[in-house]
């Protein structure tokens, strides 16, 4: 059984992102550039499939810039066996990434395709189930567990009051919730080693996809910040603020 | 115009946040809501206030909401109209992206402010910045943040119920089990005041400190991602980029750093209390009352205070 990992390369979760003077988006330019936290749990996860044996090999893909490479030579050093890179300029919105992974789901014939549950820069959590949709498979979205058996996955999901259970048909969609797993670090070996593992390359328009963007950026502009409030020496004198001039209680 | 709106449920009960995607909608022409579930389910959704027709959704298939058929019946309920919507909780965000695709639409998730038709405002990068955007689709698919609009009352409506029936759809999944934790207090992402515990707690049983105080204030109780993985709480009590988006009246954190993330899930609300022995703590960045020391000291002096 194969497993696919889409990765995407986005900035560093410990920076503090930082809108662009003329409002058209955020400073990417000369910040630092990671995996995806999501997706690190989510190759994590294909690995431990395939050290189990209950998977043979394990491809990650990415859809964006040349340097998405040292993405995925990360995720080669965590234990992805080769990665593809499809290659294009734009930033492309969820349904076209699902348009193109469909496209890589019909050539390479996975079983099972494990997703990020959003990708932390627009935070639109959508790529997997959109790409569910269009190959018409299961989705076990927002996971905390898999187990994959007798041509089955089972997945414990993240929902708003507890947790669920859905049994799905493989092949099947499965996106990754923070405490899935606790990803690995790679060793120095096998960063060296995953230098040497095949990565094909594929410029995106010979896919043949329709990429439009059908959203437009009218403006990305800064939150109002919030400012810093007072400190205060009692408890008591915490109740009588929030008593008597936030009067919130 | 009109729009459809996914109400989504839990324990037998509408959820509230669902209540909220009714007045976003509201915004944008007359609203249809689409309810599964039992009969109980779709005489509720009837009453809320402003809902014109209520869609009932009956056939088994679709009780307990799984994506591949719901987001079936749900683009092609499509056909009939310009807007569909639901709360950006746990089922609109699992079912209306996988709708969106069958439809070749772009959806538009977590919506915190609606500009025009066909243009919205949703916080991008853990809410560090805030992107207009506008979509060029025929129809438009979105989830909206409750914290950003007010929940429609849940009575004084009396909207005709039309039982739709079911469309083809893959037969590739089966829903299991469910577990639901049953709290008595309120609900997280609709309390008015919420108290909230961080890795700083301690430990699950050190987390009780902050009970008395949850019921004296008649406050949610909520937790960071660090008491959250510590296994302190339950997942679902999680605030922040990656769990519940809050805005109550009054959030009070306690042994929370202020991490980005789980600012991201908080600043909006009107009033911030941090209570951190780390005069440096992030958190007092953004609380508009802090104290400086160990919170086990603390809480039972809040609740000692209150009683005055
Ligand atoms: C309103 C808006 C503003 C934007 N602003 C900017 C901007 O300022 N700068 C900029 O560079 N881009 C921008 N983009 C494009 C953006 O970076 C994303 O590529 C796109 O919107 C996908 O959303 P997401 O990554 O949040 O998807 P999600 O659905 O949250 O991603 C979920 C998972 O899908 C997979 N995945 C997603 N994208 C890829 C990919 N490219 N390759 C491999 N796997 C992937 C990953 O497994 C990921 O965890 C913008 C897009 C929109 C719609
Ligand atoms: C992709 C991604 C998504 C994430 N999503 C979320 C999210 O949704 N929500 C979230 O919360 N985090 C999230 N995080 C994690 C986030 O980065 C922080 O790690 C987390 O919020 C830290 O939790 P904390 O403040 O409880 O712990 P810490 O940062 O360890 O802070 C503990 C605080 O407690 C104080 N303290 C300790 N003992 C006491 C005491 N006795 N009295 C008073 N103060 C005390 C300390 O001074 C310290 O400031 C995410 C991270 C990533 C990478």
């Amino acid at each position: 059984m194969k497993i696919l990992v889409p990765v995407k390369r986005v900035v560093d979760y410990n920076i503090k992102p930082r809108v662009k003077a003329d409002g058209s988006g955020v400073e990417t330019a000369g910040v630092k550039m990671s995996m995806n936290p999501f997706d690190e749990i989510a190759v994590e996860e294909a690995v431990r499939l395939r050290e189990k044996g209950a998977a043979s090999e394990v491809v990650v893909v990415s859809i964006g810039v040349q340097q998405a490479q040292d993405t995925l030579r990360t995720a080669m050093a965590m234990g992805a066996d080769r990665a593809i890179l499809v290659l294009t300029e734009e930033s492309p919105e969820p349904l076209a990434v699902a348009k193109v992974l469909k496209k890589l789901v019909e050539k390479e014939g996975p079983s099972l395709v494990v997703l990020g549950k959003q990708a932390i820069d627009d935070d639109m959590n959508a790529t997997g189930q959109m790409l569910a949709g269009l190959l018409g498979w299961g989705q076990g979205t927002f996971a905390s567990k898999v187990d994959v058996a007798d041509g089955r996955v089972l997945v414990s999901r993240e929902i708003d009051g507890g947790t669920e259970q859905v049994s799905l048909v493989l092949p099947a969609i499965v996106t990754a919730d923070l405490r899935l797993n606790e990803p690995r670090y790679a060793s120095l070996p096998n960063i060296m080693k995953a230098k040497k593992k095949p990565l094909e390359t594929i410029p995106a328009a010979d896919l043949g996809v329709d990429m439009a963007p059908r959203l437009t950026i009218v403006s990305v502009a800064e939150p109002t910040e919030r400012k810093a409030g007072i400190k205060l020496g009692s408890a008591t004198e915490l109740v009588e603020k929030l008593r008597n001039e936030a009067k919130v209680i | 115009m009109t729009a459809l709106v996914l109400l989504d449920h839990e324990g037998g009960q509408i959820r509230k946040a669902a209540l909220s995607a009714v007045t976003a909608a509201a915004r944008l022409g007359d609203v249809h809501v689409l309810v599964t579930g039992d009969a109980a389910l779709a005489q509720a959704a009837s009453r809320i206030a402003g809902v014109s027709k209520v869609l009932h959704a009956a056939d088994a298939r679709y009780a307990h909401e799984l994506a591949e058929p719901l987001a079936a019946l749900v683009a092609s309920l499509a056909a009939s109209y310009d807007h569909v919507v639901a709360a950006a909780g746990a089922t609109g965000k699992n079912v209306l992206p996988r709708a969106a695709a069958l439809l070749d639409v772009q959806p538009i998730p977590d919506v915190v402010s609606i500009v025009d038709a066909q243009t919205f405002v949703r916080p991008i990068y853990a809410g560090n910045a805030l992107a207009t955007v506008r979509s060029a689709d025929a129809k438009k698919v979105l989830t909206v943040r409750s914290a950003s609009f007010d929940a429609a009352a849940a009575e004084g409506g009396s909207a005709p119920v039309e039982v739709v029936a079911a469309v083809e759809s893959p037969d590739v999944s089966r829903f299991e089990a469910v577990q639901l934790s049953d709290s008595a207090r309120p609900d997280l992402e609709s309390a008015r005041v919420v108290v909230s515990g961080g890795r700083g707690m301690g430990s699950e049983e050190k987390f009780h400190a902050l009970d008395p105080l949850a019921d004296a204030l008649g406050a949610a109780v909520g937790a960071s991602r660090a008491a959250v993985d510590s296994g302190f709480v339950p997942n679902e009590l999680q605030v922040g980029q990656t769990g519940k988006i809050v805005a109550p009246e009054l959030y009070m954190a306690f042994g929370i750093s202020g991490a980005i993330q789980h600012l991201a899930g908080m600043k909006d609300s009107r009033v911030i209390v941090a209570v951190n022995k780390d005069p440096e703590a992030p958190i007092f960045q953004v609380a508009d009352y802090g104290i400086v020391g160990d919170l086990f000291e603390v809480v039972p002096q809040l609740v000692e205070a209150l009683k005055k």
